[in-house]
């Protein structure tokens, strides 16, 4: 690329401020065409905050933005995508009730004597689709009906389709399976051959380093490096995205549990639906046991049905060797029980958002604190305040909405709300899904710490290094049924994929394999 | 960096921001005006017995928004007002024409019913998810439908009880009408229960998001239908003391409450989307509705004059502070 | 053959509420004693009909995830302004009626400026335009009367070339003329897309405000056609409220009939048609078997609440109890 040549797309002394927080502070950042950028940063750092300006969806407070040479400025999203800007954002912009040509091309559709030309759409909504290598998508679908990978891959079938000039994806990956990264990945690099501008924000290393050309870190609302992809050490690039020296990322590997003391959870041919087949586990005191496998094979759906939450679960449950049928998180909440659940998206199932703080925090455990039904403050004060500091949660005070916290406080508030239940087993749903490194490690000792003190947990992961440094065992679903146990050392990121992977010849068989 | 929490001087002031709601405080702003406007009309506008009557029939109202507060606090209405408190009027007046016994169990009764109501209600919206609007729209009709079979069409003539009319017209304090005492006594009740109760935490916690708040184990169902079933209960009450106040039950007698109850709720600062309000601000709308037809009826405005300025006065005021955050 | 599939998906409602009426309607007409002649089909519309034009304005707002509790008395304020100029020469005539229907698109437009650009809920905004709609329709007509074009009264409430009734061929020519260019626009999709999630679309850069605004004024204007047709009916107009509220409860009840979702995004105004003959049918059986008219009002209030009812079937087949949670 011709060093000389003027930049694309050009940011210079960018500012905003939500309320008292700087999201961003004179930030500048500077993308050229045919080359794939990578933003990294903390959550918090003002990574999803740039790119909204970028596209429109919000105003900066100062600062200005060139495109090829010409100040621009967006009063929407709209003229943001008139320029040639097409943004693929974390939070899905589709609308789940029209189908997915209609969505494609939501704002400039076909058009015909006034009206929209429904042919025309479908056949261009297919070549959008097509190029998105998402082919086995049928247009007329109903978004509301596609699971969340296959909605994904339409929302960058819409970016596509408005022939952007810079393409921006906003962990757009993180609900897609492994095969579909790798056709997004070849689509973007023909992009990046056919002159594009590409901007990619991910928390996913591995994924980086396989796509960038050029890395941007994000601190605290500044672009504090750029460099060429390659040339920084993992460790340095962590370590400046958080500004302070760390050593490991993650605790020590747990020990072995021994096998011989009564399980705590016990299930014995759970099934649901045709999402859950015949399913079997059994969880110790003191056990981490995590769950592997590609996207959308049941892991989800597996904690949920424990948890109560579906319908029409066949199978049997023990808690503490007794068969227990749990009606609703209600019961599964219960002391008898002692479950909890950290869910999905912590923003719709694990916090009310406009309530404070504090009335999140205690919303699970209000029983302790309240003698037939009238709340006592003062315990309820106390436990929120040794919660706070127990989990290191950062707000300016317990009366702030909730949704004012930083994503990484958030998540602590939804698991610290589980905590003052005192449960005794322990489900996460992905809880480390858009989370910042530091935060992350902070999760990763302190499920450590409940484990050695006794607590069970069941852990879906969709990062495999999460699986191999925080657990014990790894079951590893397809297709709704456990395929393969890897335990200890035996769990290793080859196992992993190949244990998912595995259909073979075995695809009858419901033996699962055993590596140690 | 920011702090865990907040520094000791700060505290007080969030606490002031946590109870000063700028909704109440115009709300109230505007009861003054009001008050001020009338003046100018009249100077007996002002007077102790005028203030004293207002409230009086502010009181009937009161209870009624008090019910429509706790449903629109949960992100439901409930449109089964008007005629549930025809309910509560008709049932406990006729209940009287059954001797003593009769007498004794009228205004209960009347509630009973009222509360009976509710929990269809809530049934409906908490077990079958039907859209609350739609479930009690219906619940109004079948209601309906029963009083015209039970008056038979004709105007009810049973009379109220000794102990409805007490309630409604009588004097336990000297000068303070019961109707207001009994208000009052409503409202403590759902203050406490609002703010130091689990089941009021829950009512917030499911008006913010159901889906969080049934995760975190909360009973969402039987909160939502204890909420609907307290609305019923508390609109036939407002008809048993309507009920008192006339001596006797009328047809079609809750009509008139359903739209200012809404309006008196939302114009106090709770969000008809749910999950947000407070009850000083109920009771801030309710005495400003209750003035605004009290002014417009003593300047003998014309019907088509009054509704007309009902209808602008509630937008003007709605402009000014019931306005939703630019989304940018 | 897939693509049929989908169709169905998409228009399920519409189609459930189709059949419910063509079940309603069959059973009134098989026990009717003059049975399926010109005369009971047009009775039927012609009862129909109004509810039908207040139901297809319900729908477009509700479609966007609003609700309009004011159409009863854009309604009656029509209805009270026709009986005033739609009268004299066939000249002054089509005058008044041109006045009439932009009388019922400027009170849409109000509802439409207030909460789109005051962002006020929209509840409380309707039931606020609502009482000035009424107190205007009370200056216009403090007592009931005016008269109105008799020969247009009578062409349009009575049979067009003895084969089908006037009444019907208006409404399928104002769904032709006005629903079906909406829904097929740019601004009609946006009006569902606004609808069915408000964040999603103003990412997708949808023209949100311009959406609203249009769904809110053709509200109006087809509540003024229904207005205008009540003349045609009565001859004269009356400002009352009853009325009013009546047909504001009941065009929800048609809607939710007619498969419209109250949360907006899905569902047609011809469901919403099909939901208002329904629903105008009920009290036609009623009628029908017999049942004395004291007890008419209960058992519309209980159909309606078991019409109700049956979209908790649903539920049954809901497996994952997030998804009751919208």
């Amino acid at each position: 690329m011709d060093a000389l040549a003027t930049p694309l797309f050009e940011m210079d002394g960018i500012s905003k401020r939500y309320g008292g927080v700087h999201a961003l502070r004179d930030a500048a950042l500077s993308v050229e065409g045919g080359r794939i950028h990578a933003i990294l940063g903390e959550n918090g750092a003002g990574k999803s905050t740039l790119i909204k300006i970028i596209a429109g969806v919000v105003a900066a407070d100062s600062g200005r933005m060139m495109l090829e040479g010409r100040e621009v400025t967006f009063a929407s999203p709209s003229q943001a995508s008139r320029a040639g800007i097409a943004c693929v954002f974390q939070e899905l912009s589709l609308v789940p009730d029209l189908t997915v040509a209609d969505n494609i091309f939501i704002s400039d559709p076909p058009r015909r004597y006034g009206l929209i030309d429904r042919a025309a759409q479908r056949r261009m909504a297919e070549a959008a689709l097509a190029r998105a290598g998402a082919s086995d998508i049928h247009p007329m679908a109903q978004i509301r009906d596609l699971p969340l990978s296959r909605r994904q891959m339409v929302e960058i079938a819409k970016a596509l389709a408005r022939n952007p000039r810079i393409l921006i994806l906003d962990e757009a990956t993180s609900a897609l399976t492994q095969s579909d990264v790798t056709k997004v990945f070849d689509v973007l690099k023909r992009l990046r051959q056919e002159g594009l501008a590409l901007l990619y924000i991910s928390h996913r290393m591995q994924e980086i380093a396989k796509l960038a050309d050029i890395c941007t870190v994000f601190r605290n609302g500044r672009n504090v490096a750029t460099y060429e992809a390659g040339t920084k050490s993992d460790n340095e690039v962590v370590e400046l995205m958080i500004g302070r020296e760390y050593r490991h990322v993650f605790p020590p590997k747990p020990r072995p549990v021994p096998a011989n003391q009564n399980p705590v959870l016990e299930i014995a041919n759970l099934s649901w639906s045709d999402r859950l087949r015949n399913v079997s586990l059994s969880v110790q005191a003191g056990e981490v046991v995590g769950l592997g496998g590609l996207d959308g094979q049941g892991q989800r759906e597996l904690l949920l049905a424990l948890f109560g939450v579906l319908r029409g679960v066949t199978g049997g449950l023990r808690i503490d060797g007794k068969a227990v049928t749990i009606a609703g998180p209600r019961s599964a909440k219960a002391p008898r029980v002692g479950m909890a659940l950290i869910p999905e998206d912590r923003k719709t199932e694990g916090l009310m958002l406009p309530m404070s703080v504090r009335d999140n925090l205690s919303f699970a455990a209000l029983a302790r604190v309240s003698k037939a039904g009238v709340i006592d403050f003062g315990a309820e004060r106390r436990l929120i305040a040794e919660m706070m500091s127990l989990l290191a949660i950062r707000a300016s005070s317990i009366d702030a909405p909730v949704g004012s916290l930083s994503g990484g406080n958030q998540q602590k508030v939804v698991i610290a709300k589980w905590l003052m239940v005192t449960p005794r087993i322990i489900l996460l749903n992905d809880p480390t899904r858009g989370i910042d490194v530091g935060t992350k490690q902070e999760l990763y000792k302190l499920l450590r710490r409940l484990a050695e003190s006794g607590v069970a947990i069941i852990f879906y992961s969709t990062d495999y290094d999460e699986l191999i440094n925080c657990c014990n065992r790894v079951l590893v679903l397809y297709d709704g049924s456990v395929i393969s146990e890897l335990e200890g050392e035996g769990i290793t990121d080859r196992a992993l994929v190949a244990s998912a992977l595995s259909i073979g010849a075995d695809k009858g068989s419901q033996a699962p394999a055993v590596a140690r | 960096m920011e702090t865990n929490e907040a520094q000791p001087a700060a505290r007080p002031l969030i606490f002031l921001a946590r109870w000063f709601d700028p909704s109440v405080a115009i709300a109230f702003g505007c009861i003054i005006v009001l008050l001020f406007l009338g003046s100018l009309y009249s100077p007996s506008f002002l007077s102790p017995e005028y203030l004293l009557q207002q409230l009086k029939v502010a009181s009937f109202l009161g209870v009624i928004a008090t019910g429509m507060m706790l449903v629109i606090l949960l992100g439901q209405i409930d449109l089964s007002v008007p005629w549930v408190v025809a309910l509560g009027g008709m049932m406990s007046s006729a209940i009287v024409g059954w001797g003593p016994v009769g007498h004794a169990l009228a205004i209960p009764f009347g509630i009973s019913c009222g509360i009976a109501i509710g929990l269809l209600n809530g049934i409906g919206v908490a077990y079958l998810r039907i859209p609350s609007m739609i479930i009690t729209l219906a619940m109004n009709a079948v209601v309906q439908g029963l009083m015209v079979v039970h008056t038979g069409g004709f105007s009810p003539q049973d009379s109220a009880s000794a102990a409805m009319r007490f309630l409604a017209t009588g004097f336990i304090v000297p000068n303070l009408p019961n109707a207001v005492l009994v208000w009052a006594l409503i409202g403590a009740l759902t203050i406490f229960a609002l703010n130091r109760t689990t089941f009021g935490r829950a009512i917030y916690a499911i008006g913010n998001s159901e889906r969080a708040a049934y995760l975190s184990g909360a009973p969402t169902q039987r909160v939502v239908m204890a909420t609907f079933a307290i609305s019923g209960g508390l609109s036939a009450f407002a008809g048993v003391l309507l009920a008192g106040y006339a001596s006797k039950a009328a047809q079609a007698m809750g009509d008139p409450y359903l739209l200012p109850a809404i309006a008196a709720v939302v114009l106090g600062g709770t969000s008809i989307l749910g999950g947000r309000g407070t009850y000083l601000g109920t009771v801030a709308g309710v005495i400003l509705i209750t003035l605004l037809q009290s002014i417009l009826s003593v300047m003998q405005i014309a019907e088509a004059g009054r509704q007309i300025i009902y209808g602008v006065v509630i937008i003007a005021m709605m402009l000014l502070y019931g306005r939703e955050r630019l989304r940018r | 053959m897939k693509d049929w599939r989908y169709i169905i998906r998409e228009q399920r409602g519409t189609l459930i509420a189709m059949a419910l009426f063509v079940a309603m309607f069959a059973i009134y007409v098989t026990n009717h004693p003059a049975g399926f002649t010109l005369n009971v089909v047009t009775t039927a519309s012609n009862k129909g009909v109004l509810l039908a034009f207040i139901a297809m304005a319900q729908t477009l707002v509700v479609v966007t995830a609003g609700i309009d509790l004011s159409l009863g008395m854009i309604f009656v304020l029509t209805n009270c302004l026709a009986s005033w100029l739609v009268t004299g020469s066939p000249l002054e005539t089509a005058f008044g009626v041109a006045a009439v229907l932009a009388a019922g698109l400027a009170c849409g437009m109000l509802n439409g400026l207030i909460v789109i650009f005051g962002r006020l809920q929209p509840i409380v905004t309707t039931i606020a335009t609502g009482a000035i709609f009424f107190g205007m329709a009370l200056l216009l007509r403090p007592v009931p009367g005016g008269e109105v074009n008799q020969d247009l009264a009578d062409a349009l409430t009575g049979k067009l070339a003895d084969k089908v009734p006037a009444s019907l061929v208006v409404l399928i020519a104002v769904v032709l003329v006005v629903w079906m260019p909406f829904r097929r626009s740019l601004t009609g999709r946006a009006a569902y897309a606004t609808g069915s999630s408000e964040a999603a679309a103003y990412m997708s850069g949808v023209a949100i405000r311009k959406a609203r605004f249009v769904a809110y004024s053709l509200a109006g204007l087809l509540a003024g056609i229904g207005g205008l047709f009540l003349t045609f009916f009565t001859y004269s107009g009356e400002a009352s409220a009853a009325n009013g509220n009546t047909y504001t409860l009941y065009s929800i009840a048609a809607v939710v009939l007619g498969g419209v979702s109250l949360f907006g995004g899905i569902g047609s105004a011809i469901g919403a048609i099909f939901g208002a003959f329904a629903f105008r049918t009920i009290g036609d059986l009623l009628f029908v078997f017999d049942l004395e008219p004291l007890w008419q009002p209960l058992f519309q209030g209980v159909v309606l609440l078991l019409a109700v009812c049956l979209g908790a079937f649903r539920l049954l087949q809901i497996r994952n109890r997030l998804d009751y949670f919208g």
